[in-house]
Order: structure tokens, then sequence, then C-alpha cells
């Protein structure tokens, strides 16, 4: 390991981090605007540079969108309790166990393309901060050790709500982790490959997965072939995207804190910034499941219709400095777009009753991504 | 244990699909946040600027206040029976005995002292309903705030700034009130 | 910097491992074996085998022992109580440990064979020999196996490509194994068989 890659990697490791964690505020902003926007309401439309107190004529409010920013400064400045029947030792370990793997997981995904580097001649760096070979499985692997955060906190905090919360979320979640895996088991069939920045320049060249129309690069326009796999990739959009509403706790499925029977679930206990924790937690795993969604179905990085094709270098298939970024530009905005839709949908769908959401996730979910499979595996043997 | 047994409706494959009518739902909350974004429907009041006033309803139960009549004598007979009533205790009086040189000698009582707490009172009207006199009523103001506890204890002073002067004879469940 | 990595992982790994047997809490047990399957993660990781790796994490770590917490707390299980431990089982537990301090200590010293170093991985002979085993020269695997753009080894493939060919039977025995397991719970906890 060179000097260059080493600075180059712990300068991806802050990019990635910083862009996860201003994600997680501006979706809370989004949150709040989308569903007063939706209740016919209009949402914090206050809170922007109070220039009135250095003399200005008129404060600047930018649409509120410093409201994440007075929210966090409330919960510094809020007492932080604990009360004294809890078990100290996991009731402080538990928000940073469902922190930490949200963020960790966050390290695969490839936030854009290669980037030819603009001042280091013949130079490359990937815009991930490890750009393995099992993307997707790593994922899945660090995500399900946020339950022990959820499980600890429900258990340490030493009352009845919390410990509900708790079994609920740990149950959940092994169930939905199983659809999880299965059911994108076709998509990584028909690419033939775990790497997700392969999978990103993939899409790139022919179009998105489901949207496989691609101008301009070597193959024909639209590929018979994935069109015939099309039904089948689109079942596992389906079950991925709502397993992960239940994976990440969303409502629909937001059954661990669910307000009108647990008070407010497993972090009933918890004030200030150990609270915090938690709810950044949960929204940075939101980001980093939009990102899965975008990467794996949406083309990642990749522009729609292969345009990415005109702008490559054909013969090492390298980006410009300047693509990369404006790639970077367009992850983002996709992966926006998909945080919008989460909270569209927790602000149209009730929430589901236990055994509704157990009986989805075994009964439907489980038999659906298995014949899903068996009909991808049989469609590419013969037409692959 | 009785219990009744709930009929649910049938639902066909197509509704057992789910999908559908989450598209539906989802047609519709949209359609609502586009009329919201274009300005057609909006319910929330900015609040400094729009405020109650104009659509307060009749029966608004505001701040309560002391009222005096048309010949500036305070309506308030210290009777005390407010302060009893008052469920959270807000109310606090003092009694005195009008001296006889006084022109309303023969009311006999007087508050000295008349507080009420707005950090207690519940806004219920039970002290306007169980007032003799007619001496004390809810008014409109809502936006009671202070610094301090003590800014939001009124004194007789400000209860009479806030209630005014109430003229001819006071029935309070008429319109007049 | 690799060796520096494996001892700290190793030294991750021995201590909680300790935690596991040391801890009276068994809430504390099964959180110490946690961290410790994570340390063999990493030292499957560093040795190129992601995939088992991350296995490692996504079955043990992530999904048996949530299952171990998950009993532990719904039966809230109480604090071990210290007991004396009889001579014999004190002696057994000894001969155990020489006996396998002993084996890692052979392991240890056959390294001096190689040099104290284990070679890194030859790909271009392993693909030799798995022609030689009867594999198609062209197979994917092999081509991945001499890409010099890979950077790392295929394990997954690998593994996939070792199951699904050279051991589809146990394969599927295991798997209906683990059905029948599955099936026999479900039976099992229906109270009420008919
Ligand atoms: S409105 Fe109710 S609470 Fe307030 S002072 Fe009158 S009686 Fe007391
Ligand atoms: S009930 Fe009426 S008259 Fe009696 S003390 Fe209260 S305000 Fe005065």
């Amino acid at each position: 390991m060179d000097l260059f890659t080493f600075l180059s990697s712990s300068v991806m490791v802050l990019v990635v981090f910083t862009i996860v964690l201003t994600l997680v505020p501006i979706s809370v902003y989004l949150e709040r605007r989308v569903s007063a926007v939706i209740q016919d309401r209009l949402g914090p439309n206050r809170v922007g540079l109070p220039l009135t107190l250095f003399g200005a004529k008129k404060d600047f409010h930018l649409f509120g969108l410093f409201q994440p920013a007075a929210d966090g400064i409330k919960l510094f400045l809020k007492e932080d309790h604990t009360p004294a029947h809890v078990n100290k030792f996991y009731f402080i370990l538990a928000p940073a166990l469902v922190m930490v793997p949200a963020l960790l997981s966050a390290a695969v995904i490839p936030f854009g393309s290669t980037m030819d580097m603009p001042f280091f001649e013949g130079r490359q760096v990937q815009l991930a901060v490890a750009n393995v070979d099992i993307g997707p499985l790593l994922i899945f692997a660090i995500a399900s050790l946020t339950v022990y955060g959820i499980v600890i906190a429900g258990w340490a905090s030493n009352s009845r709500y919390p410990f509900l919360g708790g079994v609920r979320s740990s149950a959940q979640m092994i169930s939905y982790e199983i659809c999880l895996g299965l059911s994108i088991i076709p998509v990584l069939l028909y690419f033939g490959d775990l790497n997700l920045g392969r999978i990103a320049d993939q899409q790139s060249r022919d179009g998105w997965l489901l949207l496989p129309i691609a101008f301009g690069g070597d193959g024909p326009v639209v590929d018979w072939r994935t069109l015939l796999l099309l039904p089948t990739l689109l079942i596992a959009f389906i079950i991925f995207t709502v397993s992960l509403f239940a994976e990440t706790n969303r409502a629909p499925f937001d059954l661990p804190e669910c307000e009108t029977e647990l008070v407010s679930g497993y972090h009933t206990e918890y004030s200030s910034m150990k609270f915090a924790l938690f709810f950044m937690g949960e929204y940075a795993a939101m980001v980093v499941g939009s990102a899965l969604i975008v990467t794996l179905f949406f083309g990642g990085w990749a522009l729609p219709f292969g345009l990415d094709n005109l702008i490559r270098d054909p013969a090492t298939g390298a980006f410009p400095w300047w693509a990369s970024l404006m790639h970077m530009g367009v992850f983002l905005t996709k992966v926006i777009g998909f945080i919008v839709f989460f909270i569209w949908v927790r602000w149209t769908v009730p929430r589901f009753r236990y055994d509704q959401l157990m009986k989805l996730g075994w009964v439907v979910f489980f038999e659906l991504a298995l014949a899903n499979i068996l009909l991808a595996a049989i469609l590419i043997a013969i037409f692959g | 244990m009785a219990y009744i047994k709930i009929k649910r409706p049938r639902l066909g494959l197509f509704e057992k699909l789910y999908l559908p009518a989450l598209i539906k739902g989802l047609r519709i909350t949209l359609g609502h946040a586009i009329s919201t974004l274009r300005g057609k429907k909006r319910e929330t009041m900015q609040y400094p600027e729009e405020k109650w006033d104009d659509n307060m309803p009749e029966h608004y139960r505001g701040a309560p206040a002391l009222v005096t009549d048309e010949q500036g004598r305070e309506r308030c007979v210290a009777c005390q029976l407010c302060e009893f009533i008052c469920p959270p205790r807000a109310i606090t009086i003092l009694p005195e005995e009008i001296p006889t040189e006084d022109k309303w000698a023969k009311v006999e009582k007087r508050p000295r002292k008349f507080e009420i707490d707005m950090i207690r009172c519940i806004y219920c009207g039970l002290c306007e309903e169980v007032c003799p006199e007619q001496a004390i009523f809810l008014r409109k103001d809502y936006a009671i705030t202070g610094l301090t506890r003590e800014d939001m204890v009124h004194d007789k002073e400000k209860l009479y700034e806030i209630g005014g002067v109430r003229t001819g004879l006071v029935n309070k469940w008429n319109e007049l009130k | 910097m690799d060796s520096i990595l494996f001892y700290l992982f190793a030294l991750v790994m021995i201590a909680f491992g300790f935690g596991v047997v040391m801890n009276r809490n068994p809430v504390t047990s099964a959180m110490c074996l946690v961290g410790c399957f994570l340390g063999v993660a990493a030292l499957f990781i560093m040795l190129d085998a992601f995939f088992i790796g991350v296995v490692q994490i996504a079955v043990y770590a992530g999904a048996v022992i949530v299952l171990f917490v998950f009993i532990l707390m719904l039966l809230d299980i109480a604090g071990e109580k210290r007991r004396e431990f009889p001579i014999h089982a004190i002696a057994i537990g000894l001969i155990v440990a020489v006996i396998v301090g002993g084996q890692i200590a052979m392991v240890a010293g056959s390294l001096d064979d190689v040099g104290g170093k284990f070679p890194p991985i030859d790909k271009a002979a392993a693909v030799e020999a798995r022609v030689e085993r009867g594999n198609n020269p062209d197979s994917t695997i092999n081509t991945i196996l001499t890409d010099p753009k890979k950077p790392s080894y295929p394990d997954v493939h690998i593994i996939g490509e070792a199951l699904f060919t050279r051991y589809p039977l146990h394969l599927q025995i295991v798997a209906v194994l683990l059905t029948v397991g599955a099936v026999g719970v479900v039976v099992l906890s229906k109270k009420r068989l008919e």
C-alpha cells in the first residue's frame, strides 16, 4: 500500500462518512416537510440564519433547511437521564450498537464511477471505501448486527414496553433478513458478480436493471434477454424494497416502536443524545438501504439509457474527473429520491398488525422469493 | 366471555394482491402533496403574521378577568366562591371590608388582593359560572406569556385591565355576555 | 501491517473468548461470543476468504447468537453462582489443554519447512491443477483466477463451483436435513396434535 492509496482511501472514508451523516438530517427534514405537505400542512419553514441579529433587514430562512440543526442542538441540551433501574453498561452501549453498523455498511457502496485523478497522471481512485467482491453480502452481514443494539436496548432498559419492542424487533429483523437475502439472488444471478462497483459499471453500459435500454454502447439498444428476465427482476425489486422497510423498522412495519401500543418501543427510556443516536441510526440505515436499492436496481451512479457510453474513454473505460463528480451527484439525487419514496409510503400506509407482518414475511415473501430464484435460474440456464 | 364475531369482507384475488390498493393510496397522498405545494390547500396558520383573532369562535374561553360596572364599581364582592371552586386552585383572594365613608359602603366587602395564577389556570370557566355577581368572565385573550413565574400571576390591576367595563345588567347566559 | 492486524484480531478473539467463559452474566457471555466471532471473521477476511468471513458474521453473529440472546432475555436467566470444581474435572481439562497446545506447537514447528512463512497463493498453478483435475480450461473461474485486474481471490466462485459440481449430493443431504429440522420444529411447537 503506497502513500497515495493510503491517502485516497482515508479521504474516501471521510467523504463517505460526511455524505451519510449529512443525508441523515436531510432526510429528517424531508420527512417533516413531505409529511406536512401530504397532510395539507406546511411543516418547518422558518429556521434559517437569524440575520436580523447582525443588523440585516430580513432573516434568511431558506425553507427551514436549518431545522435539523436546531433539533440537534435541542437534543444536545436536553438532560441526559439514565434511569436508576437500568443495566448501565448495556444501556450506554446499545445506542452505539445501532449507529455503528449503519455507518459501517456504507463502506462498500460505490458513490461514483472510478475517477481519473486530475493532478496525478494515470492514477485512478474508486469512489467507494472498500470495493470488495462481496458487497451486498457484507451489507447484510453488518446490518444483521443492528438488531443487537435494539435487543440490548430493550433488555437493558429493564421495563416492559422497551422489552416488548426489543423482542418484536429481533423477531422481525431475523425474519425479513431471510427475504432480503433471497430476493436479490435473481439479480446477482443476472449480473454474475457480487462486486457493487462492477454491478453499477455494467448498468452504466447496458442501461439500468429495471430500465434496460442503452444507446451508444456496443450491444443492442434493447437486450431481449434482459427483457425476458424483467418480470423476475421486478418481483425481486418489490420483495427487496418491502423487506427493506421491515428491516429498517420503517412504517408501515414500525412495530418495534409502535406508539399506540408500546409508548415508543425500545427507546422509551432514552433521552438526549442517546435517543438521538437511535434516531440517527434508523435514518442512516434508511440512507444505506436506499443506496443499495439504487445501486442494484437503478444503475447506481449511472445516467439512464446508457448515456455514460458517450463520455467514457473508449480505450480504458475510465471517466474524466468531472464526470465522476457528476456521477456522485446523480447517485445522491437517486438516493434522495428513494428516501422521499420511503417517506411517502410512511404517510400513506397504515401500520400492519404484528401477525400480518410475520405472515407476509414467512408465508408470502419467503415462498415467492424461492420460486422467483427458481424461475430466474431456469430462464438464465436456457437463454443465458 | 362474550365476544362478537366480526364478519370480514371476503376479498377477491385482485384485492388480496394489496399492491393496487397501495398504488391508489399513494396517488391520493401525492394528490394532497401536489395541491399543497401549488398553494391550493393549506391548513396551517402562519402564526405571528396570521392570528386566530378573526376566526375566534363565540364560545372561546381565554384568560379569566374581572369587570367593573358602568359606575366604575368593581362588581366582585369577595365572596370567594370562585376561589373555592377553581379546580387547580389558581385564584387567591384576600377580602377586606369597605370603610363606612366609602360611597359603596353598603356593599360591605371587596377584594383587597385578587390573583389568578395563569400557569395553573386551566381555562375551565367554572369561576365565571359560579360567580353570583357576574364579576368574573373568561375573555378571548389566549397569548399569555411571561419570562418568570411572577409575570404569570395576574393581580387585581391586570385583571381589571383585561376585563374592562361591563355595562347594564350583564346576564352571562345571553348573547350580551 | 498484516501481521500487526493478525495479532490484533487474534488478541481480540482470545480476550472475548475468555470473556465468554469467565463471565457469570449469560447475556454478557453471549455478547462476548459475538465479539469473538467478529475476530474470527476478520481473520478469515485477512486470508482473502471474504465469503467465509462474511457468512461467519451473518450466520453466527447475526442470527444464531441473536436467538441465544433472545432466549436468555425471555427466560431471564440469572447470573451463575461460583462453585467448586472437583479434582478430576480440572485434571481432564488440563489434559485436553495440553493435547491441543501440543498440536498447535507441532503445526507451528512445521512452518520451518516453508521458511517460516506460507507462500502466497500461486494462481497460475491453481489453474493448472484445476485443468489437470478435468476442469474446462476456459471456465469462468480459470479466467478470473488468471485475470490480472482482479485484486482478490475469487473465493465465492470457487466455493460455489465446488459445492455444485463436486459435492452436489452432500449439499442436498444437508438441505434435506435442515428441512426435516425446520418441519420438525413446527410440528413440535404445535402443541395440540390431532
Ligand atoms: S377558569 Fe377555571 S381554572 Fe381558571 S381561574 Fe377560573 S375556575 Fe380557575
Ligand atoms: S365569585 Fe365573583 S364575586 Fe365572588 S369572589 Fe369570585 S369574582 Fe368575586
